[in-house]
């Protein structure tokens, strides 16, 4: 017999080029922005940065509620989505969960162009709508476009997890239920919704992050008029003026933010499976 | 009556979901500027496409980067998921905590903290000059903790001891790896490999960040064509790109559906 220890050792070794490669491009710029969030541009401690970010709560306030909107939205059209196609045989299910992946596949600058294109003043609907007799309306450069694009394009994002969630359920379950003489809307209710929670919390978080960092949705669809939290970001870091200490602050906050709504959903997933199994 | 209502939902959506794909393709054999009215057939814009030199250079970095991130980020990724296990449940843990960081971090953040790395690195040492380098880096980083997490289910689907089985019968430790956890881990690796290579050729916002003037992948070459508004070009691109993809998925999924058929038919047989 060859020595366990031994074995363990060799194989712990393998850790170690991803373990260094994790550290130092994935720990060490983290803690390059806490660093720069905490000092001035000549190295010297300050809070000046995170003051700075009181002047940025409003643009904060904004990517918060259009996230959220965007969120709420992209759930109540793909919760009924993910449910009915989880009710669909073998080879119709899986089509369908393609052609729902299949736009994902192409890359999110060329969907959002298209958007661009369809809501312009002189578009494609405004030049539909014109044939009607309706119209010209002002679509792009609104609040609507920018939460169109983020539906449109973080949609997959909710369906997928709660499809994932609803067609691994035991409908077995819903069968006894039914057996036992609730009616549809208690079989959803109390069991149905509750074990795919954890889809929908999935699909929160995988739609809301990305919703309320986004900074390339706002400058196409809203045309600039509409300043996200991910705009200002992006200007601090790449544009005219930069300046990378007051850019790492709003960056941090951004990072709590999003830190403190996955783990205050989590917790929510959590008790609220316990509370599940004892009921 | 219910499952009509169904149907509708579901056509509804995927309208809404195709529609403007198809209104880029439509739009892309155009003969005018016009993104909005039908001129006559073309293919113009696609000539023009394949003439812009600028985009079919970005289109072979973004290639480059892509495939030598895949294998970076799959080895490094494949070797860290084995050595993990060796590794008590703690350590284990606070290795898949720091390997979630760049999943979960809003992209746009991960984005900056690696540019301000590469600034501060270059302001000092003069190098890692933001370019080719600076965004393989990245492109690493953010790819190997997805093989990570395609490769580790592998592991623990395995048998440990068919391992040392092969060491006890005379198995020199490295060729036990390749001829026995290698073949076990695969489809692992490969779905790792997958991911890593679209993740690189799609992404967008941590290429912005960290790939300075002289590395320009596509995404990013279409970044800047679209701030310019009115260029037919990107709907020719866009149409080819959608194309491509879906032939790939068609064509990936057809193959899982024949692999499928036959292992059903050996269970039915066993």
């Amino acid at each position: 017999m060859r020595g366990g220890a031994e074995l363990k050792k060799g194989t712990r070794k393998l850790m170690s080029p991803y373990a260094v490669w994790a550290l130092l491009f994935t720990v060490v710029p983290l803690a390059m922005v806490v660093y720069f969030a905490f000092t001035t541009a000549q190295g010297s401690f300050t809070f000046d940065n995170i003051t700075e970010i009181g002047t940025y709560a409003k643009t904060y306030g904004v990517s918060i509620w259009l996230g959220l909107l965007a969120t709420i939205i992209c759930l109540l059209l793909g919760y009924p989505l993910a449910y009915i196609i989880s009710k669909f045989k073998g080879m119709s299910q899986r089509t369908l969960v393609m052609l729902i992946m299949l736009p994902q596949w192409m890359n999110f600058l060329l969907r959002t162009y298209a958007w661009m294109t369809i809501l312009e003043g002189n578009g494609l609907l405004n030049t539909l709508l014109g044939k009607i007799g309706l119209g010209p309306y002002e679509m792009i450069n609104t609040r609507g476009a920018i939460i169109l694009g983020m539906v449109y394009n973080f949609l997959p994002f909710m369906v997928l997890p709660i499809y994932s969630a609803l067609s691994k359920m035991d409908h077995r379950i819903t069968e006894a239920a039914q057996d036992l003489g609730a009616n549809s809307f208690n079989v959803f209710r109390r069991i149905t919704l509750p074990l795919s929670l954890p889809g929908i919390i999935s699909g929160i978080t995988m739609v809301f992050v990305p919703a309320v960092s986004s900074f390339v949705i706002s400058q196409l669809l809203g045309g600039g008029k509409e300043m996200l939290i991910g705009d200002i970001i992006e200007m601090f870091f790449v544009g005219n003026v930069p300046d990378y200490n007051v850019g790492s602050a709003l960056s941090l906050v951004l990072m709590i933010l999003m830190v403190v709504c996955m783990t205050v959903m989590n917790h929510f997933d959590n008790s609220e499976e316990t509370g599940g199994l004892t009921v | 009556m219910k499952k009509v209502f169904d149907r509708i939902y579901v056509a509804l959506i995927l309208l809404f979901m195709y529609v403007p794909i198809f209104v880029m393709i439509v739009f892309s054999f155009n003969d005018s500027k016009s993104r909005s009215v039908w001129q006559g057939f073309s293919l113009r814009w696609y000539e023009a496409l394949f003439n812009d030199q600028s985009i079919m250079d970005s289109l072979w970095l973004s290639v480059l980067v892509a495939v030598l991130s895949a294998a970076f980020s799959t080895v490094l990724g494949t070797l860290a998921a084995i050595g993990l296990r060796a590794f008590t449940k703690r350590t284990q843990q606070f290795v898949m905590t720091v390997n979630n960081i760049p999943m979960v971090n809003p992209e746009i953040v991960t984005g900056i903290a690696m540019m301000l790395m590469f600034v501060v690195i270059f302001r000092s040492t003069g190098l890692l000059q933001p370019g080719f380098a600076t965004l393989l880096i990245a492109h690493i980083t953010f790819c190997t903790p997805y093989v990570m997490l395609s490769v580790l289910p592998k592991l623990r689907q395995m048998n440990p001891h068919l391992y040392e089985a092969a060491q006890d019968l005379g198995c020199p430790p490295v060729k036990a790896f390749f001829k026995v956890v290698l073949p076990e881990i695969m489809p692992g690796i490969i779905t790792g490999a997958l991911m890593a290579f679209t993740l690189s050729l799609d992404d967008f916002v941590i290429s912005y960040f960290t790939s300075g003037s002289s590395a320009q992948t596509l995404p990013l070459v279409i970044y800047s064509m679209t701030k310019k508004r009115i260029n037919p070009k990107v709907n020719a691109l866009s149409s080819i790109m959608f194309i491509a993809v879906l032939v790939l998925l068609v064509i990936i999924n057809l193959r899982e559906m024949r692999e499928e058929a036959k292992n059903k038919g050996v269970k039915a047989k066993g």
